[in-house]
């Protein structure tokens, strides 16, 4: 038995960044999936969400549940990402200046995708776009 | 935690089954079938929303009536600091304390006093490492109960000492016991409460075996004879008093202002509390120290137990504190043994009423069917089926508690679609009349079967 939905973000509009995340999470609430867990792919899904809204243009979250495990697919149609070793440097970040300014944008968050995951796989591709992996096992 | 006692409670015979009620419930307690509202006990939190907002004053809070005071042979008065902004005229605590004397009461505690010593063992506590942060006030019980229900990984987060009305009743029956040399079982301390709320805390405490209260009374009750009793002028109060540090709990912000904690963040109105619960739950904000988070608009002051306007209160109470002395007077020893005496003796439990019951497997299963259904119905959200959301609907289709055709537009398809066959068997052949005859037959008692489980 598995659980899959699939939620579009759109890009560059910050004022519903967050609301797919706080779907996921109401989801994992009524499933009464343990907090530390919950904590973790929170945050995860949040980074990911983030991340579409400010540096792609556009794409998905796929959001599915077995009873051993939570898989978050994040999928964008572009830009993609250059230099992955690069982004994936604590503090490195693209970010404009208008961003950080709304207290994004650190640098933190493919990295701290990568620690609160416990299976983390990213490819990307210049002019097509990033695909993210992550597992969670509970 | 079996045992629910809630102070919400509902008045049947005034409610019209206006959905009024029905969506400003935070955390989804309210159905209405029957042309009646029903509360699911499991989820209230006894915030008080609905009794704010029905037109037809059929939400009640159950409290308890001044003659609670007669199966004690001393009653102290518990007065929250809220109910020295509910006079007008009256920019003192003096003239109330002692109507509460006029009333029948032996003795007045002032809760703000309690208040201060809280104050201190909360601001001392606050220096032990390894709390998680931001530590989250524990003062208000609805706030408490909405965690217990929504947020239940910041329950580590929450202050693991009792509230000032807690602390009060304990050190007031002491006190009086110890200066009066009567046996403490004899003396009664009850609270009087601008909140339904702390009525269930004292019934269903949380991180306490009991309540050391005996009586919550609610602040609208004795208005009136209060009132009538100030007029009669009165004689000087001799009892220890409360400073502002205590006062200002009441007002939003008083109380991390009185911890004298800079980082702090104080949220009004249940709504806004569940957003930000929300952001501190995802760990967005960053470098908290202290959260205070209270139901009501305006606090204590906006309670629904409350006479005067909050924001009139609220400017009252701030010339009531201009009068008052501004710093605490009390002696430390109490400030001092109040750091252990005053602790919670319970672990605060998770609600999990709104979880899927059974094994994962079994969870995942009811989620997928309380996904679909939620997919067929038209996510207007609009209430008229009784549930305050498609989605909440969706769960109590999918648990039996609601079927399809209590959605309205549900209903109008399937009406529409009858009558189009009514429509098609009229203009029918002779031919078929008779195996029509039978399927009309038929409709009519499906449209009857419908009615009877809706």
């Amino acid at each position: 038995m598995i659980i899959k939905e699939t939620y579009p973000v759109a890009a560059d509009d910050m004022s519903v960044a967050g609301d797919v995340s706080a779907s996921i999470k109401r989801q994992m609430k009524r499933l009464g999936i343990p907090n530390q867990i919950m904590r973790r792919v929170s945050v995860c899904t949040y980074e990911a969400e983030i991340n579409l809204v400010i540096h792609s243009d556009g794409g998905e979250i796929d959001f599915a549940i077995s009873e051993d495990e939570i898989c978050v697919h994040v999928r964008d149609v572009g830009p993609g990402i250059p230099d992955l070793d690069k982004a994936m440097t604590e503090g490195f970040s693209t970010a404009t200046s208008e961003v950080r300014n709304m207290g994004f944008g650190a640098g933190m968050g493919l990295p701290n995708m990568k620690r609160n995951a416990d299976g983390f796989a990213i490819t990307s591709e210049v002019g097509k776009g990033t695909d993210i992996v992550m597992t969670f096992n509970i | 935690m079996s045992e629910y006692l809630h102070s919400v409670s509902l008045d049947r015979s005034k409610c019209t089954g206006c959905t009024t009620c029905l969506k400003r419930c935070p955390t989804e307690a309210i159905r209405i079938r029957h042309n009646s509202a029903s509360i699911i006990h499991e989820r209230c939190i006894d915030c008080g929303e609905c009794i704010k907002v029905c037109p037809h004053h059929a939400k009640v809070a159950l409290t308890d009536p001044i003659d609670v005071i007669k199966g004690f042979k001393y009653a102290i008065a518990l007065p929250a600091p809220t109910l020295y902004a509910q006079f007008q005229g009256v920019h003192k605590p003096e003239p109330i304390i002692a109507a509460l004397l006029r009333l029948g009461f032996d003795d007045v505690f002032e809760v703000a006093r309690a208040a201060e010593i809280v104050s201190y063992a909360i601001s001392k506590a606050l220096r032990e490492q390894d709390r998680p942060k931001p530590v989250i006030s524990s003062a208000c019980p609805a706030v408490l109960r909405l965690i217990q229900i929504h947020f239940p990984a910041l329950l580590d987060n929450v202050i693991d000492f009792i509230s000032p009305m807690e602390a009060a009743a304990k050190i007031a029956k002491e006190e009086y016991a110890r200066k009066h040399g009567v046996d403490i079982a004899e003396v009664g301390a009850f609270f009087i409460s601008p909140c339904a709320a702390k009525m269930t805390a004292v019934k269903s405490p949380i991180g306490q075996q009991k309540s050391y209260v005996d009586g919550v009374i609610a602040i609208k009750d004795v208005y009136k004879d209060m009132r009538a009793a100030m007029h009669k002028g009165f004689d000087p109060v001799e009892i220890e008093r409360a400073s502002t540090v205590g006062i200002k709990w009441a007002v939003p912000g008083g109380e991390a202002d009185a911890l004298g904690i800079k980082s702090s963040l104080c949220v009004d109105g249940i709504e806004n509390v569940k957003n930000v619960l929300e952001q501190i739950e995802n760990a967005r904000i960053r470098n908290l120290m202290y959260f205070e988070g209270l139901a009501c608009v305006n606090g204590c002051l906006g309670g629904p137990l409350t006479v005067e306007n909050s924001f009139v209160a609220k400017n009252r109470l701030r010339s009531v504190m201009s009068r008052t002395e501004q710093k605490s007077v009390q002696r430390t020893k109490i400030f001092e043994t109040a750091c252990e005496t005053l602790r919670m003796t319970e672990e605060i439990e998770p609600n999990n009423s709104m979880q899927l019951e059974g094994t994962m497997k079994e969870r995942i299963a009811m989620s997928e069917r309380i996904n679909e259904i939620e997919k067929s119905l038209p996510g207007l959200d609009c209430g008229s089926c009784g549930s305050p959301t498609c989605r909440a609907l969706a769960w109590d289709i999918a648990h039996g508690f609601a079927n399809e055709l209590n959605c309205i537009f549900k209903m109008n398809a399937r009406i529409n679609a009858l009558a189009a066959e009514m429509v098609t068997l009229g203009t029918s052949t002779r031919f078929n009349t008779l195996q029509d005859s039978a399927r009309l037959r038929e409709m009519r008692q499906e449209l009857r079967a419908d009615d009877d489980t809706v």
